[in-house]
């Protein structure tokens, strides 16, 4: 016969939870990581790129130091440059002076001769998926002065991240049945990023009237 | 004093406390799950501005942070009121940054140094100067992938 054994008392059992209940609150936190993701341009970058680039494909946005806005050296409203991000690389009406727009059977001859076989690959989905359309030639180009405040900046940087989402998944919609581009594949979203790639310079700040 | 009777015979039975424990593990185990552990303590004050486009960073032990905004009050005798740039968790200056990148890399294994990203925790106040300034260093150190951490702007037209 074993001895009964006696019962453990778990009374203080709440009191140990609780202590470890409040440790974990004071020293977590329970934001999570979230933000506007860039990618940077590497040190030495070639200089001959930039100087390739047609003056018409290159869309101007100023932030001054008094924190005002120039779009295309006119001063305009955070409020309209998503729309007029979108316009100059959509170019719907073929304006002379908005970006210009280049088919994908041009662009895959022309990755073709450059034996850039990634490129090809995703051009010729793209021909067979969604057909001849255009890919945009815009580029668009931020400047701020050194005096900018950043949340101007995030503000800025966030409107035209968001044009360029906007027609991602406009596109994605349009050819993907009514998908938003999150929600594609990564082959999908790569021939989405190649018609609409966002492609935003960043000078280095200046003094900005 | 009979103010403080003892009401066994006719007031309520005692409430059991046998499952105060669970409920209190309960309580534990959810913000053990949904919390996580501060990487560093602020020296700096940071009052992150608002986006609406932004993306969770995906993999948090890939991610290195530098923080930028004016001293605290307690350390404004030392460091002055303009913004500064806080690494790890001491205020530092510009040229630190290519050493620590070296060592947030080195605390990495080789295959995931391409993958990190460099999270900008700034105050939404901060001048451009120091950001760009900081953005430069990056650049020269060839850490590319930035973060511009934010907090959530709902959007009013979607």
């Amino acid at each position: 016969m074993a001895r009964q054994v006696q019962e453990i008392n778990a009374g203080s059992m709440a009191d140990i939870a609780f202590l470890l209940l409040i440790f974990f609150l004071v020293t977590t936190t329970m934001d999570v990581d979230k933000g506007l993701t860039r990618q940077l341009p590497p040190p030495s970058a070639d200089k001959n790129e930039s100087e390739q680039i047609n003056e018409r494909n290159i869309f101007l946005v100023l932030i001054n130091k008094e924190n005002q806005l120039a779009i295309e050296a006119e001063p305009a409203n955070v409020g309209e440059l998503k729309d007029r991000t979108k316009d100059f690389l959509t170019n719907p009406r073929k304006s002379g002076n908005l970006a210009e727009l280049v088919p994908v059977s041009v662009r895959l001859k022309e990755a073709q001769e450059k034996k850039d076989l990634k490129t090809v690959a995703i051009l010729q989905n793209i021909l067979t998926k969604m057909g001849d359309v255009d890919i945009t030639k815009g580029i668009v180009s931020l400047q701020n002065d050194r005096g900018t405040k950043y949340s101007i900046y995030i503000e800025v940087q966030n409107e035209i991240v968001a044009a360029f989402n906007e027609l991602r998944d406009d596109a994605s919609k349009m050819y993907f049945g009514g998908k938003l581009f999150d929600e594609l594949s990564k082959e999908e979203q790569d021939m989405v990023k190649m018609i609409y790639p966002l492609s935003i310079s960043e000078a280095e700040p200046r003094s900005i009237k | 004093m009979s103010k403080f009777k003892r009401k066994d015979k006719n007031g309520m039975a005692a409430i059991s406390t046998a499952s105060l424990p669970d409920i209190v593990f309960m309580l534990l185990f959810f913000f053990m799950v949904t919390t996580t552990l501060r990487e560093v303590e602020y020296k700096v004050k940071i009052k992150l501005p608002k986006a609406s486009e932004i993306k969770k960073l995906e993999k948090k032990s890939l991610v290195s942070y530098i923080y930028v905004g004016a001293p605290l009050r307690q350390f404004q005798k030392q460091y002055g009121t303009e913004p500064q740039l806080q690494l790890n968790d001491k205020i530092s200056d510009l040229n630190e940054i290519p050493e620590y990148i070296e060592s947030e890399r080195k605390a990495r294994s080789e295959a995931d140094v391409p993958l990190m990203t460099y999270s900008l925790k700034v105050d939404s106040d901060t001048k451009m100067g120091i950001v760009s300034d900081i953005k430069l260093e990056l650049r020269n150190v060839q850490a590319l992938k930035l973060n511009y951490s934010t907090l959530k702007r709902i959007d009013k037209n979607k």
